[in-house]
């Protein structure tokens, strides 16, 4: 039956949208257990709006970001509804490749959104993308380990503490490795976490003139700082872990620490999917006493390309999504804890909110982030973890190679950084940046 | 059996010929099994091999994801009909290669070859773009089209070389005989050449089937066969390693059912007149 | 025979397969050429301008270049050694009598049937994994460091995955012109008292010939552009470890979405992709005209 009404609805596009029947949206969207709950949940949508079909395509992050960027860029029109995050929305919109947000309904309370969160989705004071949920990132550890090895998580750790708890807990033949982070090449994966601790390490990407500064020892700092810890206290394998490598490692008890994305809390903290679910804390992400936490911000959020006809109801679909009865219903269904997080003040301000163990440390995190003055020293972008010009993608990931190379071992850390500035270097000449 | 052989010499090859073997369908197999595993016990150390809990939770999961039938039906429609497609193209082309060969049939084949040779991203943009302006994106049509053009090369050349084995005098006869073309076709050499054109056509739609790069880039969701499916599966979100070996079962068990029935067939033709 | 009549209706039967081809090939390779000598970044539209040479200069000049010429080459290379190496052994194994033989084929064709984004996942996640694969399991059982495969030794794990994929076509084509020996030729030179190793020197290689240069052409031309493994599970790196030309390309095209950079990249992949087409097609052609 459904096969059938797929195939009338799908080779016979034409015919379908004349019989005033159920219109189909189709929305791209990233593989990341929030999505995925949201798909179970579309049958709520249905029923609020039985005019409109939903048609998932639910890609890897990677594959996604680049069938979304071709779709729009070249105006294929395949989409209806994106998934994008806080990088593109700027770029984006300024390309007119996005329609603005102005017709979400009365009752969405678009003033109800995280300040940082809506500033980073506006283009021109217009939102074009809708959080769907909003993350920064910050210390989660075993609280059990701390506990035998005699040691005390602080509210805000050090960079110090950080390294020297993590090589404590080390304990190689159990399989227990005492930090866990990101060393998956890629702009998103090892570069997001690394360019946010550069931060904190005083160091920036580029100077106020867009010349490339991995060349200043702040960078140098940073990766020796990070290659040491994690050969000394890492797991194995570290320059293939991304975000969802570390979430099943941390999960499966062998992480003490993983700094990583806020939203990975409730999935940490989840008995059905985690062996450790009682035992973890959480700390703001570390610094080094400049004034600047090594903590990004991002926000996984829905957007609908310019190219598509059906505008009307995709908005529909994303006032539902983003909307604060969605976040009723998730927490009616799968409780308060897994909540899509860090989009809504009034979700931080929700007595039975307030008492799931992270919702305090998100919501601190978010909000000490700040894409506008990232750096210690100052810089002509904007973005955390990323700068957000077009030629970032690209960059940022082939950088990120070399760094994943410097922790597999492959090369030094000067070599790597030499490697970085020069492509960087090349990449910023032959886009006119500089001379 | 021409040879005698030694009963002893026989045990020993068998004993290492089930060895080798096992060994390289062990992934699959492992796969496979562990798609009946909890998550927990995907990856338990020491792994079990037989003795846990069978489960089908991970199939119901998966398919309460992603509509399998639906990619199914779409890895189906593409394969097929694009060698479907292929060998109505590559028949003629081929039998005339065979039978009235020139001096630059040889080169012609060769090129053919060669334009298999180009990488496909390099060609990715246009191709797009001409897809977007066609309406072919995330279409059937368009994927059969692009499949066939890409596996015609082999197809061209797998009948040539099988056509090239049917002995000349053969037709001649028939044409004595004042059969026309077209019966010449039909009752002579059809018959004569229908193993080839079988292995031929089982070659390519396993070829079609895996073919994982345009089915995924030319694709959104109505069109989207399973490589498309499978990629959903190709980064963990969290422990997933029963999920994705159940969703990886999926992938392969049809297309590894049809080559394991047809498989005396496939292998017939698939000589590319290697054999003399 | 052919008359003129039989000529011109040979050439009607092929035009169809050529002019497709030609379009194929020509329409977006035309595309293609016209993009490399542009300044065209997807991202930034409108701002496409004439940049002669520059797009090409960059790719060649790029220090990723050579690392992926020399990548492609010893993963083809590597892929072929152990595909056709191991399918000789293979063959000659299942050529003999023993039981179970069409059970035990039926194993050995099976990696053919798998995707390639199949196995390059089931290889990463479930064996080559350094925590959870079966792999760092057994080696932790002989009490040995598990090696973390896909970053201490990418390109040969790469190598290990694409050649298990293969390993069946080259045994299979292998297997079947083995079958096609003569048994007779066979005895003649047991009789002569020629062992085992110089019958297989003299007899069974020279007519595994043919066989092989087909495997060897036609895994070629797949193996050039092998790239849903590598995208699956190193992402070309660390570093550059495992980029091969055509990913190198697709870093291009899709990451930086710089169609000018691609393309040109992708004219020079289709050249030296010629190039190696033309040296093997010398050595098929003469081996295939016998």
């Amino acid at each position: 039956m459904r096969l059938k009404a797929l195939l009338l609805g799908t080779s016979f596009l034409a015919v379908s949208g004349l019989t005033a029947g159920a219109e189909t949206l189709t929305i791209a969207t990233v593989n990341n257990g929030d999505m995925i709950r949201m798909q179970k949940l579309t049958d709520d949508f249905k029923a609020k709006n039985p005019d409109i079909d939903l048609e998932w395509v639910t890609l890897e992050e990677n594959v996604l970001r680049q069938r979304v960027t071709t779709d729009i860029a070249t105006k294929g029109g395949q989409y209806d509804v994106l998934t994008i995050g806080t990088y593109e929305v700027p770029i984006w919109a300024k390309q007119d490749w996005l329609l603005p947000l102005e017709n979400l309904g009365e009752d969405y309370d678009v003033d109800d959104l995280l300040p940082p969160i809506r500033a980073g989705l506006s283009y021109e004071d217009k939102l074009y993308a809708a959080p769907f949920y909003g993350e920064s990132s910050m210390v989660m550890y075993r609280t059990d380990l701390f506990e035998e090895a005699g040691l005390e998580m602080p509210e805000a750790p050090t960079w110090e503490f950080v390294a020297d708890a993590a090589r404590k807990i080390t304990d190689k033949d159990n399989e227990i490795y005492g930090i866990c982070l990101r060393g998956k090449a890629g702009w998103g994966e090892n570069m997001a976490f690394l360019t946010a601790t550069a931060n904190s390490f005083g160091a920036r990407w580029f100077d106020e003139n867009w010349q490339p500064q991995f060349d200043q020892p702040q960078w140098k700092e940073t990766l020796d700082f990070y290659v040491n810890l994690m050969k000394d206290a890492g797991p194995p394998g570290a320059s293939s872990n991304g975000f969802n490598e570390n979430l099943a490692l941390f999960q499966s008890g062998k992480c003490g620490m993983w700094i990583d994305a806020t939203v990975a809390a409730s999935f940490v903290t989840d008995p059905e999917e985690s062996t450790v679910a009682d035992k973890v804390g959480f700390a703001l992400a570390p610094d080094n006493g400049l004034g600047k936490r090594g903590n990004w911000l991002w926000a996984w959020s829905l957007a609908i390309p310019a190219g598509t006809q059906k505008a009307e109801a995709a908005e529909k679909f994303i006032a539902w999504a983003t909307g604060k009865d969605y976040l009723e219903l998730v927490a009616e269904k799968e409780g308060w804890a897994n909540v899509p997080p860090g989009t809504r003040t009034s979700l931080y301000e929700n007595p039975e909110y307030a008492k799931i163990p992270f919702a305090e440390m998100t919501i601190n995190s978010i909000n000490t982030a700040d894409p506008n003055n990232p750096t210690v020293d100052p810089v002509p972008y904007v973005g955390v973890q990323f700068v957000a010009i077009p030629e970032f993608q690209g960059l940022g990931t082939a950088v990120g190679q070399q760094f994943s190379a410097a922790l597999a071992g492959q090369v030094t850390v000067d070599q790597a950084l030499q490697s970085a500035q020069q492509l960087t270097q090349r990449e910023m000449m032959k886009s006119g940046y500089i001379k | 059996m021409a040879r005698a052989i030694s009963p002893r010499r026989k045990w020993t090859i068998t004993v290492v010929a089930w060895l080798l073997g096992l060994a390289i369908f062990f992934p699959i197999l492992w796969t496979v099994l562990t798609s009946f595993k909890t998550e927990g016990e995907a990856i338990a150390s020491p792994p079990s091999l037989v003795a846990f809990d069978w489960t089908l939770a991970n199939y119901f999961e998966v398919q309460a994801r992603s509509n399998y039938f639906k990619y199914v039906g779409n890895s189906i429609v593409i394969a097929v009909g694009s060698t479907l497609l292929g060998l109505l193209i590559a028949i003629p082309a081929a039998w005339a290669m065979a039978f009235s060969p020139t001096k630059r049939t040889k080169d012609v084949l060769m090129w053919m070859l060669s334009t298999k040779m180009l990488p496909p991203v390099g060609v990715l943009v246009p191709i797009y773009l001409i897809f977007r302006d066609t309406g072919l994106l995330d279409s059937r049509i368009g994927l059969i089209g692009v499949l066939t053009m890409i596996n015609l090369p082999i197809i061209v050349w797998m009948l040539y070389t099988y056509f090239r084995e049917i002995p000349g005098e053969i037709l001649e006869a028939a044409r004595m005989d004042g059969a026309s073309l077209a019966k010449e076709i039909v009752y002579v050499l059809t018959p004569m050449a229908l193993p080839g054109i079988a292995s031929t056509m089982l070659l390519n739609i396993i070829l079609a089937w895996n073919e994982a790069f345009w089915t995924l880039n030319l694709t959104a969701s109505s069109a989207a066969p399973l490589t498309a499916f499978i990629a959903a599966y190709s980064s963990p979100e969290g422990l997933f390693w029963a999920k994705l070996s159940a969703a990886s079962t999926l992938a392969i068990a049809p297309i590894l059912i049809m080559g394991w029935f047809s498989q005396r067939q496939l292998i017939r033709g698939l000589t590319f007149g290697a054999v003399k | 025979m052919a008359t003129l009549h039989t000529q011109s209706t040979a050439r009607l039967m092929m035009a169809p397969a050529v002019v497709l081809l030609l379009l194929w090939m020509l329409v977006p390779l035309g595309m293609t050429v016209w993009f490399s000598f542009l300044r065209y970044n997807l991202l930034m539209p409108g701002m496409e301008e004439w940049s002669g040479f520059d797009n090409y200069y960059y790719f060649l000049t790029d220090p990723a270049f050579g690392t992926a010429l020399v990548n492609t080459l010893l993963l083809v290379g590597g892929v072929l050694l152990i595909s056709v190496g191991g399918g000789v052994a293979l063959a000659l194994l299942l050529d003999q009598p023993f039981f179970g033989q069409g059970i035990v084929r039926l194993l050995v064709i099976a990696p053919f049937f798998v995707m390639p984004t199949v196995s390059a996942l089931v290889w990463k996640n479930m064996f080559m994994n350094p925590v959870y694969g079966l792999f760092a399991w057994v080696a932790k059982f002989f009490g040995l460091q598990p090696i973390d495969w896909l970053a201490e030794v990418p390109l040969f794990s790469i190598v290990l995955i694409v050649a298990w994929q293969w390993l069946p076509f080259a045994t299979l084509i292998l297997l079947t012109a083995l079958q096609s020996l003569d048994e007779e030729q066979k005895e003649a030179a047991e009789m002569d008292g020629a062992g085992p190793v110089s019958r297989f020197i003299y007899i069974v290689l020279p007519h595994l010939s043919r066989a092989i240069t087909v495997v060897i052409l036609i895994e070629t031309i797949f193996l050039l552009s092998v790239f849903a493994e590598i995208l699956v599970t190193t992402n070309g790196g660390p570093g550059l470890e495992s980029t091969n030309l055509t990913y190198l390309v697709y870093a291009q095209a899709l990451l930086q979405f710089d169609v000018g950079a691609a393309s040109a990249g992708g004219i020079v992949a289709v050249i030296l992709a010629n190039i190696v087409a033309i040296f093997l097609m010398r050595i098929i052609g003469k081996n295939l005209d016998a």
